[in-house]
């Protein structure tokens, strides 16, 4: 029978199918962090049983880490304990632990990548939503929750009902200055933030066959918020490029019985989904967002729609505007802007800081605008460095932040004002999500470094002296 | 862990009929740095609930007096957003079991189920009606009948079906969680997982 490369990867980690009821589902690897773990832990405790399967899990510090002066104790008690709950379980339980300062440290969906932790064919659960990120390799990955991360550390199972299938093809291929974030915000926008809930996503076409692993990283870390449980890409010769010789990969023979699996993990030619899209990847010009969830975008030339023209409540897309503190027909180039938040799960890879960095070389940082760049982790800190791009970031005027989470959900001290609008490169416009009262324009790297020159919304085709169609 | 048993429930219910309503509204990621599971009833919509001073904000339904109950009654898409199942801790913690709505997020769904809250969905147009219902009487009860699937306003009888997957269900109606169930099957999964590379 014919079957999509969803498929393939979720029958063959069902250990049992319950009757009426869910997949048993084998989990390959499991990816721990400081804030969604301790009552699981707990719970372990609880019951008195060990995590049965250390190996398979792996730890790090990243939600709520400070992103200066990492080298010192973490000044916010409530944040210090969690970390330190979170190594003492690790050493309890024999997990690796990459707590603060380590080389590995990093933000859990950067390191998954960097260190061969995520392979293609494997299931991969977080406590994180964006856990989604993984399915770049061809994983089945999705975020769980509490319970779910005490289920695996118990069980290395977790009891999900399979969901349905979904294509998203993208043809064409993209114009100058429309990056993989401004394709995931184009999408999210056509099918607003429930459209692919209860479905789990396969990116195909053109697009997505040229796109770097980080370009699908950003793709498929962005499916959760259009409802997705997750995305994936069909591995390709890129994928196991970027595979080989890292860390947590198979070796030698390994390497080779993995590869013959990894072979097979494609669609099928007639296999059916159950919902299929297609778009042009023409179509598609740098994304902006002007409300407060990441399907409220548009492309960057235009004005915010009037209330009558969007589906759903008038009155909820009202409020929205209200806290954002726009109009309907607005245009949203020139909007001033007080903030620049380049990092995350979403944007915080170093393609991401050599695309920031091309268009801020030779200019300088406005002057009433405050930048926060955060490395992803500290390999890509390190790469930052050696390519040359720490130095053109400093001459225009930015500093580099340590690596973390930071400002994408601002449980450290990352917090945007109440009021302060803030274009970032993360992916949650939520009210308050950036810290209470903040204002949030989702969008590329290369839009956040336009905005962090010229002090506003800003096309940076304009600056990369891109001829606009 | 393990929640009380959930069978038939009849109570008022608090109307908060916005859409999209994402779990960083429910519980702010500034709340989540517990290490344990104890009051995040407090901090349930706290941004809605309360000023930065943290006097209450008066209009939020959950500081309305004439609103009470067991029942939350959200718009389309509820709980959207983020994994935290602090969320629905939250929602439990606060004194909820039940969160009606047109349609969930997953994720959050998932979490209710874990934690014993029953998420229920209900047509657009029942939605409408108890939205209806409350407004003219914030009296009015609902009752929720989990093992016959049905949702009821008391005043008028009008009731709709609901969909529950048969094995959350008997979880939910004896108090069950899916770990006693996988902790059940422990020699199986470590079987199959002799078969599956690292
Ligand atoms: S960067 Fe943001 S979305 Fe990504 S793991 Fe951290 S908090 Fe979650």
């Amino acid at each position: 029978m014919s079957k999509t490369l969803f498929d393939k990867v979720w029958d063959s980690h069902v250990v049992r199918s319950v009757e009426n009821g869910p997949d048993v589902l084998f989990i390959d690897r499991h990816l721990v962090h400081e804030v969604t773990s301790p009552v699981a832990f707990l719970g372990l405790k609880n019951r008195g049983i060990p995590v049965l399967y250390p190996n398979r899990t792996f730890a790090t510090a990243d939600h709520n880490t400070p992103t200066r002066n990492q080298h010192l104790p973490v000044a916010d008690p409530l944040s210090a304990n969690q970390l330190a709950a979170l190594e003492r379980n690790a050493t309890e339980h024999g997990i690796p632990y990459w707590g603060l300062g380590h080389e590995k440290n990093g933000i859990v969906h950067v390191i998954g990548p960097e260190n061969g932790i995520t392979l293609p064919g494997a299931t991969i659960v977080c406590g994180d939503s964006h856990t989604s990120t993984h399915g770049a390799f061809g994983a089945i990955a999705f975020g769980i929750g509490t319970s779910e991360v005490e289920m695996v550390l118990a069980t290395q199972c977790i009891m999900q009902p399979k969901p349905k299938s979904m294509r998203i093809n993208i043809n064409g291929s993209l114009n100058p200055g429309v990056t993989p974030k401004d394709v995931a915000l184009y999408i999210i926008s056509q099918l607003t933030t429930s459209g692919a809930t209860g479905y789990f996503v396969e990116y195909a076409g053109e697009v997505f066959r040229n796109m770097s692993m980080e370009g699908r990283m950003t793709v498929c870390n962005l499916s959760i918020e259009m409802g997705a449980r997750g995305g994936m890409v069909a591995p390709d010769q890129k994928t196991f490029d970027y595979v080989k010789g890292r860390e947590f990969a198979p070796k030698g023979a390994a390497w080779d019985e993995a590869m013959a699996y990894w072979e097979t993990l494609y669609t099928d030619k007639d296999a059916r989904f159950d919902k299929e899209l297609t778009f042009n990847g023409a179509d598609i010009e740098p994304m902006i967002t002007y409300g407060t969830n990441p399907g409220m975008g548009l492309g960057i030339s235009q004005s915010i729609p009037a209330a009558e023209t969007v589906e759903g409540g008038v009155s909820t897309y009202r409020k929205s505007l209200e806290y954002m503190a726009f109009s309907e027909g607005e245009a949203m180039i020139g909007k001033k802007v007080d903030f620049v938040f380049l990092g995350s799960c979403t944007n915080g890879r170093i393609e991401d800081f050599r695309a920031f960095a091309q268009v801020v070389k030779g200019r300088k940082k406005a002057d009433h605008v405050t930048a926060w760049l955060v490395p992803g982790s500290h390999q890509v800190e390190a790469a930052i460095r050696e390519e040359g791009i720490l130095e053109v970031l400093t001459e225009a005027g930015f500093e580099l932040r340590e690596p973390g989470c930071s400002a994408c959900l601002a449980m450290n001290e990352d917090k945007i004002p109440a009021g302060k609008y803030a274009v970032s490169t993360s992916n949650r416009n939520f009210e308050g999500r950036q810290g209470p009262g903040a204002r949030t324009l989702l969008a590329s790297p290369l839009v956040a470094a336009a905005a962090a020159v010229t002090g506003k919304v800003t096309d940076p085709r304009q600056l990369l002296e891109i001829e606009m169609a | 862990m393990a929640y009380d048993k959930f069978t038939v429930l009849q109570s008022t219910a608090v109307p908060l009929p916005i859409e999209n309503v994402d779990t960083d509204q429910i519980i702010p990621a500034r709340f989540l740095k517990a290490t344990e599971r104890k009051g995040f009833g407090d901090n349930l919509f706290r941004d809605w609930r309360y000023h930065p001073d943290n006097t209450p904000k008066e209009h939020f339904v959950l500081n309305n007096p004439l609103y009470g109950g067991q029942i939350l009654v959200g718009g389309k898409n509820f709980g959207s957003g983020s994994s935290r199942e602090h969320a629905a801790w939250a929602v439990y913690d606060y004194g909820f079991r039940c969160v009606v709505s047109s349609f969930f997020a997953d994720i959050f769904r998932n979490n209710c189920l874990n934690v014993g809250v029953l998420p229920v969905q209900v047509s657009p147009e029942f939605l409408q009606q108890i939205f209806e219902a409350i407004e003219k009487d914030p009296k009015t009860e609902l009752v929720v009948d989990l093992p016959a699937q049905t949702i009821t306003l008391k005043a008028t009888g009008a009731s709709e079906a609901f969909d529950i997957n048969g094995y959350k269900k008997d979880n939910l109606t004896n108090g069950f969680d899916d770990i006693d169930y996988l902790l059940n099957m422990k020699e199986e999964i470590k079987t199959f997982a002799q078969n599956t590379p690292l």
